[in-house]
């Protein structure tokens, strides 16, 4: 099984256009400073509700499927009464100094329409304003508590050597993704994701409590997050490496799921600038404020996101959309950056899943792979196994499984998704997960190393092919660029999927931000990952 | 034909490859047990030829057996799909060819339900399972209208767009609200006299396929159906009734 394995990431063995990345990086940056502006004057229904769940606001109203979160009453309600151009943070806290009661209650009290939401005046703004600025430091102090928390944990049970091997589990009972999730550690996995429940992402909510209901997927809950967390962190004291867990911080609720995943110390999130746009019908300008919170949580707590480039390839040619990875890359990168995530928090994605049938296709995902590593030499790469070419051939599949892997190792990719030999026929089974920790077990513990003695043939096929990928991804830039993030996904430049800044779902909870908009939390964050 | 058997390497040897999972970790207890389960299987001769503890409470086997079962081709009824199951290739070039424009379909959930999963599973380009939705075929323009959307908006828009389909989908019901509401979209398109120009199809998971005719819709799709087997009888039924209303070119025979 697993041998010791010297891990390391394969940087200059490629010659590519150095003038090209630069100019990429540059690009992305005049493409997403609109972004990053739209981020400044918007809120959303979804980041108050976050900033709430932050400063201790939880539970529901009523019970079963009518029960409705108290974060979401409290925001409607305020929303209702005083609007939220100005945040939900100073009517909340005007109604605690008043007399509600502590946050809890006076939650309780303005969801049940006991206590009707304010905006204060005079000695009353100040105090409420003081009240929200000191629980915004707790909060804040909360999240970067995740990171100091997991360093600690790390420092005692020791690390996993990378690659990092990444499984899902996906039940949709939580009680039962417990013992796989604890069965896939013994057996070799670094990192444990709960797929979510079909549809979550569209919800508009946060559902609550352990679950046992999920179709296809676990509901993203805090409580959920919190059994997982426990029972990895018990098995990987057990087996002295600490188990890495991934959700989901996607869809209408991003910067919610990302203040749980903080406040139950989660360690990957996906968190993708686009996808929700692209794939989801999600509306832009919600995805894009809701974006730069979710991120700014979690670089405060050292959280990796994992960005979502292997759906281009899921819905395109692998070959000839291979240029639209590397440039969703850079744009990741970039609005990364601008929400304080530091390199090595960017688990920015990518796929093997070019034709089994195009010649030469393990040295194009080869120079795919490689051209990756080069551009981004101090992100941990997540790299995703091939989905659309598995056929129900398991045995052909397992083969495929391992080429990925060979490709991931000689590549110094740093997160790898495991693929199953099952994939896309049912959800896998646990002798599924098993072989496919054997497969990488075997590939990783045989060829990892290798990745540092490889060089490329100057003027050879890899290297000629990653230069073309290049080059596609600069002009393709470039045509964004000049005509705008927007207008691009607008005119259909990404997956060839048109999406209206007022189309899509979730459109009628962004609010414009008035002259005077607070929001403690959001202040707070902002100075502590350096963000203007 | 007479009756047949597994083929390993010589006729009628009966011999199949199984693998499986056993909740048991105690290795001989569950070699013996995979065994009898092979047995209990119809296998006669099993041999595990592999077997390995997943933790502490699994045993993961790969057994070969001769199966003492027989079929005969002949007594098989082949129940024919009334459509074919077209690849995603074999979809875009169908509108191309037959078409010659994208083939343009309308989706929404109409009346009070909210729950837009079926929808948005069938058409947003993520799919469903692995399965993409319609948004992913080049040669459909999907206009997804999403939730609580009116039967006079849903008409509105066929119109509007000349659609040539239109998908009603019916998560949540309660007192036969998704018959209902399928009921109003069909009198609508009757009443603005557009039925006759689109392909009406109907789904959730309350639907069963044979509701079809009762209902006046073109087709009902129920639990479980994939985004794929709506393009591919969205695209036949559309070019079928395309190639039906072409002004004939010559005479046939």
């Amino acid at each position: 099984m697993r041998t010791e394995r010297q891990f390391s990431r394969p940087i200059g063995r490629l010659q590519v256009d150095v003038d090209a990345i630069a100019e990429c990086r540059a690009l992305a940056a005049d493409i997403s400073a609109p972004v990053d502006e739209l981020a400044r004057s918007r809120t959303t229904v979804s980041l108050e509700r976050a900033c709430l769940r932050l400063v201790g606001v939880d539970g529901v109203e009523g019970e079963g499927t009518e029960a409705v979160p108290i974060p979401n009453r409290v925001v409607d309600e305020v929303r209702s009464a005083v609007g939220l151009e100005c945040g939900v943070l100073i009517p909340f806290f005007h109604a605690v100094e008043s007399g509600c009661g502590d946050i809890p209650s006076a939650a309780r009290a303005v969801s049940s329409g006991e206590c009707r939401p304010e905006w204060p005046e005079g000695l009353d703004l100040d105090l409420a304003t003081e009240r929200a600025r000191k629980e915004a430091g707790i909060a804040v102090d909360l999240i970067a508590s995740a990171a100091t928390q997991r360093a600690e944990v790390i420092e005692r049970v020791g690390d996993a050597p990378k690659p990092w091997l990444y499984l899902i589990v996906a039940t949709g009972n939580i009680h039962e993704d417990i013992p796989q999730a604890v069965a896939a550690a013994r057996n070799g996995c670094d990192i444990i994701a709960v797929i979510r429940s079909t549809g979550q992402s569209l919800l508009d909510y946060v559902p609550y409590g352990a679950t046992t209901d999920g179709f296809a997927g676990t509901y993203a809950t805090q409580e959920n997050f919190r059994l997982m967390r426990a029972a990895l962190d018990e098995v990987g004291e057990e087996l002295g490496r600490y188990i890495r867990l991934t959700n989901y911080a996607s869809g209408l609720c991003m910067p919610e799921i990302a203040a749980m995943a903080a406040m139950e110390r989660l360690d990957m999130m996906l968190n993708d600038c686009m996808y929700g746009i692209i794939f989801r019908d999600i509306n832009m300008q919600r995805t894009f404020v809701d974006q730069n919170f979710s991120r700014m949580v979690h670089s405060l707590a050292g959280i990796i996101i994992n960005t979502g480039e292997d759906n281009y390839l899921t819905t395109a040619n692998a070959v000839d959309s291979a240029h639209t990875v590397l440039a969703s890359q850079f744009l990741n990168e970039r609005l990364a950056l601008s929400a304080g995530l530091r390199a090595e928090q960017m688990g920015l994605g990518h796929a093997f899943e070019i034709d089994p049938s195009v010649p030469d296709q393990i040295m194009l995902e080869i120079a795919h792979a490689q051209l990756v590593r080069e551009c981004f030499p101090d992100a941990p790469l997540k790299y995703m196994p091939p989905t659309k070419h598995m056929t129900g051939n398991i045995f052909q599949g397992f083969l495929y499984d391992g080429m990925f892997n060979l490709v991931g190792a000689l590549t110094g990719q740093d997160i790898i998704l495991l693929g199953m030999l099952t994939e896309g026929i049912h959800t896998p089974f646990l002798s599924d997960r098993d072989l496919a920790l054997e497969n990488a077990g075997y590939v990783f513990g045989g060829a990892t190393a290798l990745a540092g003695e490889l060089r490329f043939e100057a003027g050879g096929l890899v290297e000629r092919r990653a230069n073309q990928v290049l080059e596609e991804t600069r002009q393709m830039l470039h045509k964004v660029a000049d005509i705008g993030m927007f207008a691009a996904i607008e005119a259909g430049m990404f997956a060839d999927t048109v999406r209206t800044p007022e189309g899509g779902k979730g459109l009628d909870g962004v609010i414009e931000r008035a002259g005077g908009y607070v929001n403690p939390i959001e202040d707070e964050l902002k100075t502590r990952v350096g963000v203007k | 034909m007479p009756a047949i058997k597994p083929y390993g390497d010589s006729t009628d040897d009966g011999l199949v490859q199984v693998s499986f999972t056993l909740p048991i970790g105690e290795p001989e207890r569950a070699r013996q047990s995979a065994l009898k389960f092979a047995e209990s299987m119809g296998l006669q001769r099993a041999q595990v030829q592999h077997m390995k503890a997943m933790g502490p409470d699994f045993t993961f086997f790969v057994v070969y057996g001769a199966s003492i079962h027989t079929v005969d081709p002949d007594d098989i009824e082949i129940d024919e799909r009334d459509f074919p199951e077209l690849t995603s290739q074999e979809i875009n070039r169908m509108i191309r060819e037959t078409l010659k424009r994208q083939l343009v379909v309308v989706g929404a959930c109409t009346g009070t339900d909210a729950h837009t999963v079926g929808l948005d599973a069938i058409l947003s380009m993520k799919g469903y399972a692995g399965d993409k939705g319609l948004e992913y075929f080049g040669e459909m323009r999907v206009l997804n209208l999403g939730s609580q959307v009116t039967p006079e908006e849903v008409v509105t828009v066929v119109r509007d767009e000349q659609a040539d389909a239109v998908l009603i989908s019916q998560v949540v019901t309660q007192r036969d609200a998704h018959i209902v509401h399928l009921e109003q979209v069909r009198d609508a398109l009757e009443a603005a006299g557009l039925r006759d120009r689109v392909v009406l199809i109907g789904g959730g998971p309350r639907f069963s396929a044979e509701q079809a005719a009762e209902l006046g819709y073109d087709r009902i799709f129920g639990r479980a159906t994939k985004p794929s087997d709506v393009a591919s009888y969205l695209t036949w039924a559309v070019t079928e009734r395309a190639k039906a209303h072409e002004p004939e070119a010559a005479p046939a025979s």
